[in-house]
């Protein structure tokens, strides 16, 4: 606005407007192009995640082996590379973006491949049979994917066409491992696909198709779905016939449930249809009727299903022998808690406790191993990474210019808060165990892979919103 | 839109703050709990790793953890096995531990409470964090004197510093090898331990605090006269009838005196000659006389029904209730069901030579962490006051008597004062008798109070004597701590 260009160069022209004044766009240009300092801040916050994942490597080196093993240091390197190379392609195509969301996903990433490789110190693994070897090649095509989402996508309203296509797709991963020949059981969950050497869990790379379906959906049919429909108990619910989106997710999150066999991701699903319909059409009967179908239709599950029965039995009676001594009962969930309480306050120290007597301590119960070599401290730490992270996605939500972009920022933080409360809830007992993954954190290929694809469209979104001439937001309400 | 938008924003926080406080439940406030489980296995391994503290005697260790290269990374051994078995118990890698072991387990693996700060350091410097050393009271030439005096006897010595209620020796025979049990071979261990319980002889069993309990007999006449005379209602020089046979109430049963007579040749017999010559017959009619609430309230307040912890927790002596004349008679010289630990009837004699103030029994000495600071260090703390002072200088008189010039001779020490009691325990028609000597000495300024119970007549059946056979085990103990 106060540009101090002299602009002495036009002065020589034929007509003579009076001192050169900055358009309105070259104004807003100069007073928000300061992305240098967000960059700045970035790239500071990712030198310290870098360094603190390098130091927990260390850390459970010296306490789990004595000693300093290098080529696994070169390795977390090499991301680290990675890692930088993400931040400088953010200093080319989204100079705009957020500058907490790459710092937190680096340190929850890392302090997940440190606790895995731990894990296998303590397991004696090594080589591609090491899950912590495998979790950092997956780590390194996680952030090529997204390298490659924020390249690709350098719009993002551009989603929006694909919504159909992003239905069909989401559709088709959830449904794939039903599929007989490639589905596959693991734990008592068909959430898997076997391709070759490769397990593959298609449902998570399915939750952002189906955000993207659901945001673009919503976004064209909010009138219909908030303006009419008939007054009840004070609230207005909607019709008959416009009932049918939330009927066919109800039923597909249904299927899950029956089929695949997991609460949780059932649950996962649902919960994310709920959120973006009520933000988009902001009636909460939708939320009721939608709580009210997916609670009965749980309730009967319980009831009808043994698998949920047995989750639930476990839950609530977690200490009792039965449950405890059961196949499939509660005794992974038990020693989970005695991790934790063998954790306490500040923690065993890295590589200092015995996270590894749990079953599946590197995935389904990672956050049980983190709590108990880093303590309480350290889960309040790790859960404040997530809750800044999802509140970095909200404040999209709350400062984006399109509706679409707005929906889908909300949608796709939501359903990593959503996943962390299934999950950590599931531990530590808040609610019944189920078979999501920790995002970032556990060792899971397509559960790193979908998760940062989820990190680079909030980063895509967070350069947009900045790149907004604030004087032109208006709100729509 | 912004509305809701705050909404969900509201709702997801909510969710975070239920996992902000299901881990902090789980991780500070059922940690105890959670550790306390028997399924935790994490407790157990712990329990390894950590270099597990000594028990110690003046700095001497009975118990303790050597470094050795298998995975549980240290083995605990006992220099004196069988000697002091029946004090530190034994220490298993996953069978539970006993004795000392066992009731201090928590200090000796660095995990108490009180050590938190420690463990904090520990944290903090890296170290592997060590466990306290346990000192206990137990003087290892007391210790020594009294194995050696039961030798191949079945039986057990308690000796008390009865000022103070230290215990300087806590003998228990046959004893074991606790080194068997500490072996990191669980096969080995499962059948060492097998073999030890189903020895008939019960070596795991601690017999001074513990087991089937015994009848006290006559030493149980001690506490009955201490109750007459303190209940101001006798004297010792109150006399009874003194027939040679006594019926018992609505019984065709008589009750004699050991020696099968009359207690002296008088018509009466005061309760001090009967209790120096340890008759039978007085003592049912003063016991009928006194009644048997007073016997109960007299019990009670020397300890009966009490569990000393000492840290191992005695079984509590017992004096039955509902007791018809009968009954009441055969109780009164420690008959019909009257059941005592020797460590009971040690604490009987005790408080007899600490003035009538009866002072809580233990093994501990102190607790000493890795950096030498002490945890722990108890005072001699007053357990109750059974009899007044007046009552313990009559209860002395009447005890040094008894050994000068009565029941217990063999205990008798050339030049000191000894006050004593024996007793010969009846445990059926045909089953050899329970042997018992208790008392202390020197009577003028008491040093150390003891009970010695020899089982199965000390292999005489029922021609033993506590006087025979286990005053002389006393008298080999006395001497051990009076020349200290």
């Amino acid at each position: 606005m106060n540009s101090t260009e002299p602009g002495a160069s036009r002065v020589g022209g034929t007509v003579d407007l009076g001192p050169p004044r900055p358009t309105l766009t070259e104004a807003i240009t100069i007073k928000l192009r300061t992305p240098a300092k967000l960059r700045n801040l970035e790239l500071l916050l990712l030198v310290f995640a870098i360094g603190i994942t390098g130091a927990a490597v260390v850390l459970v080196q010296l306490g789990a082996i004595g000693e300093i093993d290098t080529t696994v240091l070169i390795y977390g390197a090499g991301l680290g590379m990675l890692a930088l190379g993400m931040h400088v392609v953010l200093r080319i195509t989204a100079p705009d973006a957020d500058p907490f969301i790459l710092p937190i996903v680096v340190t929850l990433n890392g302090l997940g491949v440190a606790m895995i490789y731990r894990l296998d110190l303590a397991e004696g693994l090594a080589g591609w049979e090491s899950a912590g070897i495998r979790q950092m090649v997956w780590t390194a095509i996680a952030m090529a994917i997204a390298l490659a989402v924020l390249l690709v996508v350098r719009n993002h309203r551009v989603l929006a066409r694909y919504r159909y296509v992003a239905m069909l797709v989401g559709i088709g991963l959830l449904l794939l491992p039903m599929l007989p020949g490639i589905g596959q059981t693991i734990n008592g969950a068909r959430l898997w696909i076997q391709l070759g050497p490769f397990s593959f869990q298609p449902g998570e790379i399915g939750k952002i198709a189906l955000a993207v379906f659901f945001a673009g959906y919503l976004v064209t049919a909010r009138e219909s779905l908030s303006m009419v429909g008939r007054s009840f108990l004070g609230m207005r619910f909607p019709r008959g016939k416009d009932l049918g989106p939330i009927l066919i997710v109800w039923l597909a999150a249904m299927a899950v449930l029956v089929f695949q066999r997991d609460l949780g991701t059932s649950l996962l699903y649902f919960g994310l249809f709920l959120v973006m319909i009520y933000v988009a059409t902001s009636r909460l009967s939708w939320v009721l009727l939608g709580l009210g179908l997916f609670v009965s239709g749980a309730l009967i599950a319980s009831q009808t299903l043994s698998y949920v029965n047995a989750r639930f039995a476990a839950w609530l009676g977690a200490f009792d022998p039965e449950n405890y001594d059961a196949i499939g009962g509660s005794y992974q969930l038990v020693q989970g808690l005695f991790g934790l309480a063998n954790g306490g306050l500040i923690g065993t120290g890295l590589g200092q406790g015995r996270p590894n007597i749990v079953p599946l301590a590197e995935s389904d119960f990672i956050i049980a191993s983190l709590g108990e070599e880093l303590g309480l401290v350290g889960l309040f730490a790790i859960l404040g990474l997530y809750l800044l992270f999802v509140a970095r996605g909200f404040r999209i939500g709350f400062n984006g210019t399109d509706d679409f972009g707005r929906l889908l920022a909300v949608g796709l933080a939501f359903v990593i808060a959503l996943q962390v409360f299934v999950v950590i809830g599931g531990v530590t007992r808040v609610i019944p165990l189920t078979g999501l993954t920790t995002p970032f954190l556990a060792a899971g290929g397509s559960s790193l892979v979908a998760n940062w694809i989820i990190a680079a469209l909030l980063l895509r979104l967070s350069d947009t919103v900045r790149h907004q001439p604030r004087l032109v937001v208006t709100d729509d309400e | 839109m912004n509305k809701e938008l705050r909404r969900i924003s509201i709702a997801s926080l909510a969710m975070f703050v239920a996992l902000f406080v299901s881990t902090s439940v789980i991780q500070v406030f059922e940690v105890d709990e959670l550790r306390a489980d028997p399924r935790n296995v994490r407790t157990l391994y712990e329990s390894y790793s950590a270099e597990r503290g000594p028990i110690l005697l003046n700095g001497t260790p009975i118990a303790q953890s050597v470094a050795v290269d298998t995975p549980f990374a240290f083995l605990r051994q006992y220099p004196e096995p069988a000697v002091y078995a029946p004090v530190t118990g034994y220490f298993t890698l996953n069978q539970g531990n006993t004795g000392v072991e066992g009731a201090y387990n928590d200090f000796l693996t660095g995990t108490a409470n009180e050590q938190f700060l420690d463990q904090l350091g520990a944290l903090v410097t890296g170290q592997r964090p060590r466990g306290a050393a346990v000192q206990l009271t137990i003087d290892p030439v007391v210790q020594q004197e009294a194995y050696d005096a039961l030798g191949n006897l079945k039986g057990a010595v308690v000796a008390i510093e009865p000022s103070t209620g230290r215990i300087l020796a806590m003998v228990s025979t046959p004893s074991f090898d606790p080194n068997r049990l500490a072996a990191h071979d669980t096969e080995s261990v499962l059948a060492a331990y097998d073999e030890l319980l189903a020895d008939p002889n019960d070596p795991l069993v601690n017999r001074t605090i513990s087991g089937d309990l015994y009848f006290p007999g006559s030493t149980f006449k001690v506490l009955v006269a201490a109750a007459a005379f303190d209940s101001g209602r006798f004297t010792p020089e109150d006399a009874f009838p003194n027939p040679a046979r006594l019926a018992l109430p609505l019984s065709t049963d008589t009750i004699t005196n050991s020696n099968g007579g009359t207690c002296g040749s008088e018509a009466t017999v005061t309760i001090a000659t009967a209790l120096r010559l340890s008759c039978n017959i007085p003592f049912a009619e003063l016991g009928v006389a006194l009644g048997e609430d007073t016997l109960a309230e007299y019990t009670e307040a020397f300890g009966f029904g009490t569990t000393f912890e000492v840290p191992m927790e005695a079984t509590p002596s017992s004096f039955p209730t509902g007791l018809d004349d009968a009954q009441l008679m055969l109780s009164s010289f420690g008959q019909y069901d009257v059941r005592v630990t020797p460590l009971q009837v040690a604490l009987i004699s005790a408080a007899i030579a600490n003035g009538g103030n009866l002072m809580q029994p233990t093994l501990l000495d102190r607790i000493i962490a890795p950096d030498l600071s002490i945890v722990e260090q108890p005072e001699a703390t007053l357990s109750s006051q059974p009899i007044s002072r007046i009552t313990a200088e009559t209860m002395t008189q009447l005890m040094v008597d008894g050994v000068a010039n009565g029941a217990a001779s063999n205990a008798r020490i050339e030049g000191v004062a000894v006050a004593g009691k024996t007793g010969t325990a009846e445990n059926g028609d045909d089953a050899p008798y329970t042997l018992w000597f208790t008392g202390f000495a020197p009577a003028d300024n008491p040093q150390v109070a003891i009970a010695v119970v020899v089982e199965d007549g000390g292999g005489r059946g029922q021609s033993g004597s506590g006087n025979q056979i286990a005053a002389p085990i006393a008298k080999r103990v006395l001497e051990a701590v009076l020349s200290r």
